[in-house]
């Protein structure tokens, strides 16, 4: 076919090419039977298994997720009981998937930036210690990592009749971390409203400062202003309410503390075990995008007189960060497809609480594809994410 | 070439159209040679590999039941271990031809999710299990503990639901696998272990002292926990069903796996010499699908039910489980088989 190609172009002159050769005709020809195929295999597929279902007389359809699940959960960010709905259950394994998710990200992401600049660092020991933490974390399974905490933090506390108390009512025991509930009082809100005119006004200040720098060189201390109104308003906000806060404390009932918010232990062990297990990916994915950036520039850097804080800061990390970013998407993602493995551990995440609702119900292939569908649109979500913001670091040109 | 492959991949799309479960189970097992039987992944007494890796139990027994009466050999039979979430999917998919794990008949089971259930090999209920220690006598001074208990089951909802009639408040801590809830509840990571009550004898052997734990007298549901199948195949359904009758009419016969081959030689009842296969003319193993000493093999390769009984689970066995509504009907129970003629 090559042979062709060569001689069909050589040869100008001869416009007469069977089609079958005709490159053009021939890719439209496979992109139209690919298509085809796609489809078709898509149908016999979804043919296949409702005749399948049929035959077996499964009942099929998403209708199941409007009846009452009959069953609870230990772990759920939003109110739901044993009268709630399957997709109320759903929603709360979704819920955890996310939460899990965000924290092991922001987690993930500070561990895994401390250690890839501690592999840099010129101390020995720090980059010692932090190669050996890598190649640990790195070459474990992480759902042996998920045991690893999980029996660590559960074997190592105390049993709840021996609780460790910590101060301001808190109890530790291996059933959690139980601490005072805040519940707030009349005009409450105003405080988040405050919160939220610190966090504008801390924007516009350092929008000003920057403008201010470049017009006059002077230097304004946002992070101080900032810290003042972030903390501050809100704090004012409070006092001149009247403090509208009480807490509900945890108190030692007959079998658990009863009252106040706890923190399960399996919540704690996926969160630390994805965390530490991602941050290895991601010090690696920073030591290289630190290394990737050329030498001449910190040099060049130098020679204005900058320091080597201020190089770091201003030269080197923003140009690591356009190697560093398309990487760090996809341990995003890794971490947050591996938020499944909570299953293992008892954490009612997306695929346990589906779990149930599977066997309550019968229903797996609608279950499935609901799994399917949202790991997917979380995925696509952080992906566009981290697509906008790599577009955002990327070398502008003047 | 490219041609070949394409027009290959177009016939197996096309050829997939129709392709779906084969109705006819029991021509499948013939074929392959053995019983494809999903049991549990672990529970002392109903299913557990030995040392040596052979499975042993009550529902292994059952499993070999059906091997012998189909093969007239009761090893016949490989084993998947099945978890309470992925028992029904294997058996839906085809996976497994045959459900032998504790699992309850239920209606939402034998109609929406296309199953069969009829012969219930054991009556079981739901029970709690605490630790001594913790000095509670009634399920009702439970208000406020954290149960450990094993997701997907009917367990789960019985549980929610005993807890909710009585206006106890609990926190479940629910795990997939039988074997994290024991470690969990072991850890101390709940104060209450509830399950099948069969179940929590089995389970409080496996506990590092099981004289420290108490099993509480209330029994919250019906448990009647039966072998299952596809919907769909009735002679299936039949033999499986069947084969469990077989059982408990050996018992109510006297007839046990040392005796059997006597009694199939000198007796005169006609009940029994038709069971056993050997009166003149009887169809009844043919009409089965099966050979007329079906009843035979089954007994020569398991037992009887009373044997299966107390061979697993029984009063000299570590669980220590009393016949109770497992008798036979004639003594007070609730297994009692229809008519074999």
């Amino acid at each position: 076919m090559t042979d062709h190609a060569i001689s069909v172009s050589s040869h100008r002159g001869e416009p007469r090419v069977s089609p079958i050769y005709d490159p053009k005709v021939r890719s439209i020809f496979f992109q139209i039977l690919t298509a085809v195929i796609v489809v078709l295999v898509t149908w016999s597929i979804s043919h296949n298994v409702s005749v399948n279902l049929a035959r077996a007389n499964i009942a099929s359809g998403y209708s199941f997720l409007a009846g009452r699940s009959g069953f609870d959960i230990g772990f759920a960010m939003i109110s739901y009981s044993s009268d709630s709905t399957y997709g109320d259950a759903l929603l709360v394994g979704l819920i955890n998937t996310i939460l899990i998710a965000i924290t092991g990200i922001f987690t993930a992401t500070i561990i895994g930036f401390l250690i890839g600049i501690g592999r840099l660092s010129r101390n020995w020991l720090i980059a010692k210690l932090c190669t050996v933490y890598v190649e640990v974390f790195r070459n474990i399974p992480p759902l042996l990592v998920i045991f690893f905490w999980y029996s660590g933090v559960l074997s190592s506390l105390p049993q709840v009749r021996d609780s460790l108390k910590l101060p301001f009512n808190m109890f530790l025991n291996n059933r959690g971390l139980a601490f005072p509930k805040p519940l707030w009082g009349d005009g409450a809100y105003l405080i988040s409203v405050a919160v939220l005119v610190g966090v504008i006004a801390t924007l516009a200040i350092a929008m000003w400062a920057k403008q201010r720098q470049m017009r006059t060189g002077k230097q304004f201390h946002t992070i101080w202003a900032g810290a003042g109104l972030i903390v501050g308003l809100p704090l004012l906000t409070f006092l001149a309410l009247g403090a509208p806060l009480s807490f509900d404390y945890p108190i030692a009932g007959r079998f658990n503390l009863s009252g106040g918010s706890v923190i399960a232990p399996e919540f704690v062990a996926l969160y630390l075990a994805l965390s530490f297990y991602t941050a290895a990916f991601i010090a690696e994915i920073i030591r290289a995008g630190i290394r990737g950036v050329p030498k001449g520039q910190s040099e060049a850097s130098f020679a204005l007189g900058l320091q080597p804080s201020t190089t770091t800061r201003l030269v080197v990390i923003p140009q690591a960060m356009r190697i560093i970013i398309p990487p760090l998407t996809s341990q995003y993602l890794n971490l947050t497809k591996n938020s499944s493995l909570g299953v293992a551990i008892g954490f009612p995440e997306l695929v346990s609480t589906g779990g149930t609702t599977m066997n309550q119900t019968g229903q797996a292939v609608e279950v499935i594809s609901i799994w399917l569908v949202v790991y997917l649109t979380i995925s696509i979500v952080t992906s566009l994410f981290m697509n906008w913001f790599n577009a955002k670091m990327a070398l502008v040109e003047r | 070439m490219k041609k070949t492959l394409l027009s290959a991949a177009l016939g197996t799309a096309v050829l997939g159209f129709a392709s779906a479960a084969s109705a006819a189970t029991l021509d499948d097992v013939k074929a392959k040679g053995f019983v494809q039987c999903g049991v549990n992944t672990g529970l002392a007494g109903f299913a557990q590999p030995d040392s040596a890796g052979n499975w042993k139990g009550f529902d292994v027994d059952y499993c070999k039941a059906v091997a012998a009466a189909i093969f007239g050999d009761a090893t016949k039979v490989k084993y998947t271990p099945t978890t309470a979430q992925s028992r029904f999917t294997a058996l839906q998919s085809g996976e497994i031809d045959l459900l032998a794990r504790n699992s309850t008949w239920t209606i939402n089971r034998d109609t929406a999710l296309g199953f069969n259930f009829r012969y219930v090999n054991y009556y079981d209920g739901q029970g709690f299990m605490v630790p001594k220690s913790l000095n509670v006598k009634s399920a009702l001074e439970l208000s406020g503990a954290a149960v450990c208990v094993q997701a997907g089951t009917t367990t789960e909802l019985n549980l929610a639901d005993y807890f909710k009639a009585n206006k106890l408040e609990y926190k479940p801590v629910v795990f997939e696998k039988l074997e994290e809830v024991n470690a969990a509840y072991q850890a101390g990571r709940c104060d209450v272990y509830t399950t099948d009550q069969s179940g929590l004898y089995s389970l409080r052997l496996s506990l590092s002292n099981p004289t420290d734990h108490v099993i509480l007298p209330e029994i919250i549901s019906k448990e009647p926990l039966a072998p299952a199948v596809r919907q769909g195949d009735d002679k299936w359904f039949d033999i499986v069903t069947w084969t469990g009758y077989a059982l408990v009419q050996a018992e109510e016969f006297g007839i046990t796996q040392a005796n059997v081959d006597d009694i199939k030689k000198s007796s005169t009842n006609p009940d029994v010499r038709r069971f056993l296969g050997v009166e003149k003319d009887t169809k009844i193993g043919t009409d089965l699908g099966l050979t007329n000493d079906w009843a035979y093999n089954i007994i020569k390769g398991v037992g009887n039910y009373g044997e299966v009984f107390e061979r697993n689970i029984g009063a000299n066995t570590p669980l220590k489980i009393q016949r109770g509504l497992n008798a036979l009907w004639t003594k007070g129970g609730l297994q009692y088989a229809p008519p074999v003629r």
